[in-house]
């Protein structure tokens, strides 16, 4: 599977600093076993009433911003909680990705597993982006992701990609089956830290069987 | 022999191979699994037709989801989220995982049931598809968060594609003034260096306040830095560490056998510790006898004040995000710019979480109750961090004590720290919570929470506002 070269797209600007994943995707859109239904949680406060009725005024609401599929927010993006429904949630309502002057270690560890592209930009750039972004009700806004560069009418700015990521992205790698690759040399470490360390082998299973059972 | 700092040499002790320059595949000793972000990890891994690498290294905790009504048996009303909890224990009896059930005397919130029963042990990697997982530093662990695609990696590899951070140094010095603790320290550190800045690092405290701190003082330090953006926390074991966990360890005791296990576990954990010259990226220092008792005041943890100070006025800030980021905090937490702090009337109480549901945590709140009641008014809510920490506190008097002031003496679990259960606060109810995360509707919808220590979330809920614990006259038995 590859994924084209380039997202263009109309790009929404949400003006939040340390926007964190429990607003992405609130709580009540966590119970499932698995991934479907997370579109609707998505900025599920910002995006609809007390009452459950769309808030016109919020960015993603109006309607020259139908379609949208790259957002433009402020730093630490995506901080907090490591559950990665906030990335499931942002793909499943369209969006293909994030550009911030920074992001959460762990949502940005999750995005990358999902090919959600996450672009980091020094802040004046992010700041220069939404202001042209919000004058033109949404860009567009185009990413070459082989040439690493963002461009917008009157922007145009590179942005880096660990060469590990770009594959990530651009190949949709089976990143279990590589490491499974290596399982007889995880095997065989785990021998030799075990004989180094016995007090850590099957320190679960073995904790469990001493606790006994305390089953209610 | 380059000089490594402790994060290195837990690194490369757990490192099965370089994958590049910025990567390696780490082995996890410990994989710690909750309800709501394994399943569709299980999922993956059963669609591909593989099997848990090694089953012995992972157990799953009943905890975000789970009812914490007084009684007995506990039963999980809401369907879906019963589901997730009988979905767990599928998972966990078809691939021989070790569970703590909902109906588990044991059970509790994750990172309180994983190192009070001796399974975290210096030395350790230990992962769990939970931010908080950084608690374990306190031990000399390196403990840290996964979403739920690298929960599959784990359960198929019992390792991680693992992106190299780097290294930081906090040191503190001095000594915490009486009616401060480790919770008003990491929230002084987070509102000085910032919610992202720890962004990108391992993070080691160190220092003679970290020394004199007790271990249950030193997880909530390092729960919490995941706060300032920490991929992790680090305290090299030292003997207070290393007792707590022997405590804990009967497979290392002595006298139950005699097999030489236990010198070398000591050897080896002493040995970590940070060469004397080894470099930090960024280095801080705090002194101790600044801290006063902190109190949240926003809608993010940096955003917090000591109980004597005034909520910020915007308009003293620089146009621009900072600004921005004031005003809507206010906003949402219904706050006036160059208010006191102290005073702010709260109509709920919420004492628990992996930050401060321990046994030493409620031993504080206790102290500051005996002899008073909660105001007319206020609900307070206490919700121990597992069934141990709760046994031992009804042992201790500490429940009596409490449902006698008029608090709630509730069942284990995550509660309304995220509120994923059915302990949700209504929109514009004004809490001080004991927990991490002050996040616009952390705690329900409109709720604004002040994160605090849990003596001052004591001090507020018998007053029925933010008060300064210190200022409260002791009584004593």
């Amino acid at each position: 599977m590859t994924e084209p070269l380039r997202i263009d797209g109309k790009a929404a600007a949400i003006r939040i600093e340390n926007l964190d994943t429990d607003q992405i995707m609130p709580k009540q859109f966590l119970r499932g076993i698995d991934k479907s239904g997370l579109a609707q949680g998505l900025l599920y406060d910002l995006r609809f009433d007390a009452r459950g009725a769309p808030r016109a005024e919020f960015v993603l609401n109006r309607p020259q911003y139908a379609g949208t599929s790259i957002l433009i927010g402020g730093s630490n993006f995506g901080c907090g909680s490591s559950r990665e429904h906030a990335v499931w949630g942002l793909q499943q309502y369209g969006i293909r990705a994030v550009i911030a002057p920074s992001f959460g270690e762990i949502f940005y560890s999750n995005a990358m597993n999902n090919r959600l592209l996450l672009v980091m930009l020094p802040p004046e750039q992010v700041a220069a982006l939404m202001e042209i972004v919000e004058a033109s009700d949404g860009g567009p806004v185009g990413i070459d992701i082989e040439a690493m560069r963002v461009h917008a009418e009157g922007f145009d700015a590179g942005f880096t990609l660990s060469a590990r990521h770009r594959e990530m992205f651009l190949q949709g790698l089976d990143i279990i089956g590589l490491s499974l690759a290596y399982r007889q040399q995880i095997e065989a470490f785990a021998e030799r830290r075990w004989a180094a360390e016995p007090w850590t082998r099957d320190i679960a299973a073995v904790t469990r069987r001493r606790l006994g059972d305390s089953a209610g | 022999m380059i000089p490594r700092t402790l994060y290195r040499k837990l690194v490369d002790s757990h490192t099965v191979a370089r994958l590049d320059d910025d990567n390696v595949l780490l082995f996890c000793d410990l994989h710690l699994m909750n309800e709501y972000t394994s399943p569709q990890a299980f999922a993956g891994l059963h669609e591909q037709g593989r099997p848990v690498l090694m089953p012995g290294q992972n157990v799953a905790v009943v905890s975000h989801i789970i009812p914490t009504h007084p009684g007995a048996i506990r039963v999980i009303a809401d369907p879906a989220s019963a589901l997730q909890a009988s979905n767990l224990k599928a998972n966990c009896d078809r691939h021989g995982i070790a569970l703590f059930d909902t109906n588990d005397r044991l059970q509790g919130i994750e990172h309180v049931v994983a190192p009070e029963h001796g399974m975290i042990r210096p030395g350790m990697v230990v992962i769990c598809g939970d931010s908080h997982t950084t608690t374990y530093g306190a031990l000399g662990a390196l403990g840290f968060g996964i979403g739920t695609s690298e929960v599959e990696h784990v359960l198929a590899t019992q390792t991680l594609v693992y992106r190299l951070a780097k290294d930081m140094r906090i040191r503190v010095d001095g000594t915490l003034p009486a009616g401060t603790t480790a919770k008003d320290l990491v929230l002084m550190i987070i509102g000085r260096i910032g919610a992202q800045g720890a962004r990108g690092y391992v993070v080691e405290f160190c220092g003679s306040a970290i020394a004199s701190l007790s271990v249950e003082a030193r997880f909530t330090l390092c729960n919490m830095a995941v706060e300032a953006g920490a991929r992790g926390a680090l305290i090299a074991p030292d003997a207070t560490a290393i007792d707590y966990v022997l405590q804990r360890a009967p497979d290392l005791d002595e006298e139950l056998r005699d097999d030489g296990l236990r010198p070398q576990a000591l050897a080896a954990w002493r040995a970590l510790r940070s060469d004397a010259d080894a470099a930090f990226d960024v280095e801080h220092r705090f002194d101790a006898s600044d801290v006063a008792p902190h109190v949240t005041w926003g809608t993010s943890p940096d955003q917090v004040v000591p109980v004597g100070g005034r909520i910020p006025d915007p308009l003293e800030q620089p146009e621009g995000p900072a600004r921005r980021s004031t005003e809507q905090a206010l906003s949402y937490t219904r706050l006036e710019p160059r208010a006191p702090i102290e005073g702010t009337p709260i109509q709920h109480v919420f004492i628990g979480s992996c930050t401060n549901a321990r046994i030493e945590d409620l031993r504080a709140v206790a102290q500051v109750v005996r002899g008073r009641r909660v105001a007319d008014g206020v609900r307070a809510m206490v919700v121990p961090g597992s069934g141990a920490v709760k046994a031992q506190a009804e042992a201790e008097g500490i429940a009596a004590l409490l449902i006698d002031a008029g608090f709630e003496w509730r069942q284990p679990g995550c509660s309304m720290c995220l509120a994923m259960n059915d302990d949700v606060l209504e929109a514009g109810v004004r809490c001080a919570s004991t927990t991490n995360r002050n996040f616009e509707g952390r705690q329900g919808r409109g709720a604004i929470t002040h994160l605090m220590s849990p003596a001052m979330a004591a001090a507020a809920a018998v007053t029925g506002r933010i008060t300064d614990v210190r200022a409260l006259e002791r009584h004593h038995d």
